[in-house]
């Protein structure tokens, strides 16, 4: 028989049951946009969560206190019980480094900050003029943090693109007096938007010298200390320079954690990578449940066409012709079914891209094509039960169904 | 009743030789002997009507004669060729190229034209679309329907989807045509045209087996047999 000959016989005969086609188009189209659609919500996942950290630049590294146990694990967003806080003498003393360019402190938490009548929580940041140069971020106007000592407390702050227009009622609040907790201080800039930056919502942010954050939360020891390294080059040089100086200055005892944009990538690219794994698998069970759907429904489709079987088979239709029809029949079911699934599913991503625009939502093209390939295949394997039945029908009680 | 045989000495054997021919269904702890040591010769060109009371094996004997049944016990040589050895392939290959069937219930496909009916055969056997159509139309105004082509069968009456199904059983140029009482289903105006056409298909050199009820028409045949319990019990010439 020839090829165009079996497309239009399987063609014809699915157009002709347009009921049962559609069911199964359907419960593999549902099966390949499951696929499809969470392997997207998994990649636009992790392309998030490392676009943020890509943002910290390839020649930082963050110094946090304690010991992360799990080496080369994730960053410990808790940073546990801390035998040894760093403090603003630590951080001072990894400046001395020919790897290193600048290092900034950082303190972190929440205050209350009012201007007159008006007031909010906040986010407050202690930390130095040296964190803006290495985050990168803009002003909208004013001035960044001075260039003062570390020690110093000078009652200055700056703040983020909400806080300004939230409680300063669209007055510029540079110049402008902002109490925060039991402190006052002088507004000297005003922070361009930039939304949420690795956790970070620099929009909600006042930042302050370290010193007077360590003041306000009545803490001496620092978040983090970010230590940008001379270039990429330097990287090695500058983490073998701050791990000696830390240990040094804390008795020989490793207790901090060096966490690198590149670690950070891996582990997270790894962690969502899987996930999104864990999401297709979950998902393709959906297509092998089409699968047995589309068998049972060719089970039902050979034994009403009985009767057109037979008389294939009394015309001269080899066993393998007819093996071969019902095959073609669910191979198309299966192709047009992902197909019509990919369309759907590319409707609910651009769907989902409008509601959520800081994520992309692109599909791996791994997810697609396995996600076509395992339902035609899935078609075709389960076709192959119904297609033998069929195959074996005795001709003369075929013919003689009624 | 002398048999001619297959290896007489120089003249070709029969078309058709069939010894001890049985066939047996069992239903439930029952045994049905539908045909019970079946003995016969059909020359190539020859003219038979197969008569007898209803589930004496007639249309048992035709599936067999047509390759779609396979005997219980004895030989049916097609050709010389003995068909017991034959796989479920051959089998199918002989049924597509050497054989033709219609049937009481005409057993056309309802989605397909007349033509695609037609064309049904070729299209198994692998002719190419364009000389396929060809053969189907020439078909089709053979049996008088050279205007109904693009027809579908709802669309058409018994005596002409009848005429279809009969073009579909010659198109391949078959050795044998088997026609499983042809008539049944018809009024007897239609029967008599479906008659007509399949004696003048018989006339240009095709071997024809008609089983049938009806006297008349069994009449016509030139050679007539007569099955009772699932064996030939005359077998009449002239
Ligand atoms: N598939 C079958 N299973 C069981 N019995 C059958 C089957 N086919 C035919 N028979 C029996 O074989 C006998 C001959 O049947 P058949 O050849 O159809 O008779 P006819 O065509 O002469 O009316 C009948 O008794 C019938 O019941
Ligand atoms: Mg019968």
């Amino acid at each position: 028989m020839r090829f165009m000959d079996r497309n239009r016989l399987a063609l014809g005969s699915l157009v002709r049951a347009p009921l049962r086609t559609a069911m199964m188009l359907l419960a593999t189209a549902i099966g390949v946009a499951a696929v499809v659609t969470l392997t997207a919500l998994g990649e636009a996942a992790r392309l998030y969560v490392t676009d943020e950290f890509r943002s910290l630049g390839t020649h930082l590294l963050v110094v946090i206190p304690g010991r992360n146990e799990t080496t080369g694990g994730g960053p410990p967003m808790v940073a546990g019980a801390s035998p040894r806080d760093l403090t603003l003498d630590d951080a001072r003393a990894l400046v001395r480094s020919a790897s290193i360019e600048r290092i900034a402190p950082v303190i972190v938490g929440e205050a209350t900050a009012s201007v007159g009548s008006l007031q909010r929580t906040v986010q407050v940041m202690g930390t130095t003029a040296d964190f803006r140069t290495i985050r990168g971020w803009r002003m909208a106007g004013g001035e960044f943090l001075p260039n003062v000592d570390l020690e110093r407390e000078t009652p200055v702050c700056v703040v983020g693109a909400l806080i300004g227009s939230e409680l300063y009622r669209g007055e510029s609040p540079v110049g402008q007096w902002l109490r925060v907790g039991d402190r006052r201080c002088r507004v000297t800039g005003v922070l361009a938007p930039q939304g949420t930056s690795v956790m970070v919502d620099a929009d909600q942010l006042v930042l302050m010298p370290v010193a007077m954050a360590q003041a306000l939360f009545n803490a001496p020891g620092l978040f983090r200390i970010l230590v940008q390294a001379r270039d990429r080059d330097a990287m090695a040089g500058a983490i073998r320079y701050v791990t000696a100086t830390l240990r040094d200055r804390h008795r020989g005892t490793e207790d901090f954690t060096i966490i690198t944009q590149d670690a950070v990538l891996q582990t997270f690219d790894g962690i969502l990578g899987t996930l999104t794994r864990a999401l297709a698998g979950i998902a393709a069970v959906s297509l092998a449940v089409a699968g047995v759907l589309i068998m049972n429904v060719m089970l039902v489709a050979v034994s009403q066409r009985t009767q057109e079987i037979g008389l294939l088979k009394a015309l001269g239709a080899r066993r393998s012709q007819v093996i071969g029809l019902f095959l073609y029949e669910a191979f198309y079911l299966a192709l047009f079914g992902a197909l019509a699934g990919l369309a759907i599913a590319a409707v609910v991503l651009a769907i989902l891209a409008q509601l959520y625009p800081d994520f992309r939502f692109m599909p791996p093209v791994w997810a697609v094509a396995g996600a076509v390939l395992l339902a035609t295949g899935c078609g075709m394997l389960f076709g192959i039960l119904p297609a033998r039945r069929a195959a074996r029908l005795d001709p003369v009680a075929a013919l003689a169904r009624r | 009743m002398p048999l001619p045989s297959a290896t007489e000495p120089g003249r070709p054997g029969p078309l058709i030789r069939l010894e001890g021919l049985t066939r047996l269904f069992s239903v439930g702890d029952q045994e049905v002997r539908a045909l019970d040591g079946v003995d016969l010769a059909i020359g190539a060109g020859e003219y038979l009507s197969l008569m007898g009371p209803s589930g004496s094996g007639k249309s048992t004997l035709l599936n067999v004669l047509g390759l779609l049944d396979r005997p219980t016990a004895g030989e049916y040589w097609l050709d010389g060729q003995a068909t017991s050895g034959m796989s479920d392939d051959r089998l199918a290959d002989t049924r597509q190229r050497e054989i033709g069937f219609v049937f009481q219930f005409f057993h056309l496909v309802p989605r397909l034209t007349a033509a695609e009916n037609v064309e049904l055969p070729m299209l198994l056997g692998g002719v190419p679309p364009a000389e396929r159509r060809e053969r189907a139309r020439q078909a089709l105004s053979g049996v008088g329907l050279g205007r109904r082509i693009d027809h579908r069968p709802a669309q058409l009456s018994g005596g002409e989807r009848q005429r279809v199904a009969i073009a579909r059983s010659v198109v391949m140029r078959p050795k044998i045509l088997l026609a499983d009482e042809p008539t049944g289903n018809l009024d007897s105006a239609s029967g008599a045209e479906v008659i007509r056409i399949v004696e003048a298909l018989r006339d240009q050199g095709l071997t024809l087996v008609v089983v049938t009820h009806d006297p008349a028409i069994g009449g016509r045949a030139g050679r007539r047999l007569r099955m009772r319990d699932g064996r030939i019990v005359e077998d009449a010439r002239g």
